[in-house]
């Protein structure tokens, strides 16, 4: 059976799903969201590989480069704000994120 | 090719940004090697920066130019909508002086961030290309994460920005996973080539998906429901001078943004993208005005004020008229000159052991300071929409393009909803003036007070200059037709 993009279309939708899924159903720690969202960015960059190579364009592969770099300064912020979370209230899980509500 | 190379882009459209952002590294420079005494010198420099960049973008010719392989472009939408995007940066620093020194919040990093904020915010205007909505959108993005929590030693600034962060990213995640799917499909990143390939081949299921998850992205910008869930949380956590210009700049950009993807990327599938702002629309005026009515934190009620007014903006881009266009930007001028005038006023809630911001604190404020609950009470009028303040003239437009463009329901409840909102604008102006006092507030500064004068009589008297800025906002909304 060849590979063809379907097959990788299909792997980059699951790749998405879970990493949805990691955000909404998660309860135990924001480490894991944070993971989730690098699942949900990775998927998005196999998808325009993908497409990049299916296409014969480059476009698509210098996206790819452009969200890898975001995605490495996005990680660097949020685990800055977790630390300082942290600092102020000594836990990072998800139920202990609750003082503000309605 | 090698030539080609070998030259650089035009780099003049793109001197206010150049501006701004060579000006952050200096400034940041500045503040890392003067050390913590110099952020009122920074501050000051940051506001004249932006005043710099406005004067430019006014100076500059009237046509439009693309540049940097057309993934720029500077037309008379974009340059008004960065013109009110630096107005609400800077009236924002510019109020946050008395602040910083009060509440021992005065860092050199708090206007540099903020005008990186802002080159995150212009490049948005001007993009052309997906890749430069995207990395656009990125800079504004992460600037503001930080900036909601700047106040590191306070639980609820931190847990603000990480509720902010969390939300933001999977935005990001949806936004970019709508952009590979239109790219997919159409083999273009630059709205130029996605609106001719759509042109050509019809939109395909494929496209649509694309579209539905990038307006899925961008209204979260704008916190319109069903994307709003961060709103209230940030805005009551971060810090008073944070969340006006969180309320202000950043709407205004990503609004922007919206009305120029649909537009022009997808201005062959105005059917689709028309159905999904009308949806957002709807939802975000009932929610608003209701969600809002419980509310005992000013922020907190500012906040769902604000997911309302994006929605009446939204009328008017659904819409999809020129009137249409012409609605969002006259919308989007009221909304900004009321937001900071507001906000101005909730910065002024200051007594002797700290800051204030329960409703129940502007108690019988007529009796103490008369001016500001006259300013005030001016604002809360125009955000109800009462004729013939501001607010009534923006929702004028908007409601009027959504009738000559036949969409009599979302009229309706966009009118209705305005009429639940009304309820609890007009009970702070009750509060203020029928209530018994509570203890009065410190003098505000006079930055404060000025904003608040300025934005109380623009609104007051915007009936009279109604016609000079319909000219203006027709002519930028040109841009598209």
């Amino acid at each position: 059976m060849e590979i063809g993009l379907s097959h990788y279309l299909t792997v980059a939708a699951i790749l998405f799903v879970i990493g949805m899924f990691g955000i909404f159903i998660n309860r135990k720690n924001v480490i894991v969201i944070l993971m989730s969202i690098e699942l949900i960015l990775l998927a998005v960059n196999i998808n325009f590989v993908a497409f990049s190579s299916y296409l014969g364009d480059l476009a698509g592969q210098i996206f790819g480069l452009l969200i890898l770099t975001v995605a490495a300064a996005e990680a660097a912020i949020g685990l800055a704000i977790l630390v300082v979370f942290y600092r102020n209230r000594g836990s990072i899980a998800v139920e202990d994120i609750n003082m503000m509500k309605g | 090719m090698t030539t080609e190379l070998a030259t650089l882009p035009n780099l003049m459209p793109a001197l206010p940004e150049i501006l701004l952002a060579v000006g952050a590294m200096v400034l940041l420079m500045l503040g890392a090697f003067g050390g913590s005494k110099t952020s009122q010198v920074v501050n000051g420099l940051a506001v004249a920066v932006l005043i710099i960049a406005g004067a430019i973008l006014l100076l500059s010719s009237g046509g439009t130019v693309t540049t940097f392989n057309d993934a720029f472009i500077q037309d008379p939408f974009a340059r008004l909508m960065k013109v009110l995007v630096l107005i609400g940066s800077g009236f924002s620093l510019a109020m946050s002086v008395g602040y910083t020194q009060e509440e021992k919040f005065d860092r050199f990093e708090y206007p540099v961030l903020v005008l990186l904020a802002t080159v995150g915010m212009m490049l948005m205007l001007s993009a052309n290309d997906m890749i430069a909505v995207y990395l656009g959108l990125e800079l504004q993005s992460l600037t503001l994460y930080v900036l909601s929590s700047f106040k590191r030693d306070s639980a609820k600034a931190t847990e603000a920005g990480l509720k902010y962060f969390v939300l933001g990213a999977l935005s990001s995640g949806m936004l970019l996973y709508g952009m590979s799917l239109v790219y997919g499909f159409t083999g273009q990143t630059s709205f130029v080539g996605i609106a001719e390939a759509v042109h050509v081949e019809g939109a395909g299921i494929g496209v649509i998906f694309g579209l539905v998850f990038i307006l899925a992205g961008l209204t979260f910008k704008i916190s319109a429901v069903p994307f709003h869930m961060w709103t209230p949380d940030v805005y009551e956590g971060a810090p008073t001078p944070v969340t006006a210009f969180l309320a202000a700049a950043p709407k205004v950009a990503a609004m922007g943004l919206i009305v120029r993807v649909v537009m022009t990327a997808f201005d062959p599938m105005d059917l689709q993208w028309q159905q999904v702002i009308t949806f957002v629309s709807i939802l975000s005026m009932v929610l608003g005005a209701f969600a809002a009515i419980g509310q005992r934190n000013i922020k907190r009620l500012m906040a769902y004020s604000s997911i309302s007014h994006m929605g009446y903006a939204l009328v008017g881009l659904a819409a999809g008229s020129s009137a249409g266009v012409v609605g969002v930007i006259v919308y989007l001028i009221t909304y900004l000159a009321m937001t900071l005038g507001t906000f101005a006023a909730i910065m002024s809630m200051r007594r002797r052991d700290g800051m204030v911001e329960r409703i129940d604190d502007l108690a019988g404020l007529s009796r103490n300071d008369l001016p500001m609950a006259v300013l005030l009470g001016v604002l809360m009028f125009s955000l109800a929409g009462i004729p013939w303040m501001g607010g009534f003239i923006g929702k004028w437009f908007v409601f009027s393009a959504a009738i000559e463009a036949g969409l009599y329901p979302l009229a309706i409840i966009g009118v209705l909803a305005s009429v639940v909102g009304a309820f609890y604008y007009l009970r702070i102006v009750k509060i203020m003036f029928f209530d018994d006092p509570a203890p009065v507030f410190e003098r505000p500064a006079n930055e404060l007070r000025l904003v608040l004068v300025i934005s109380g009589l623009f609104m007051a008297s915007m009936v009279f200059y109604v016609s000079p800025i319909r000219t203006v906002a027709e002519l930028a909304a040109n841009s598209f037709f």
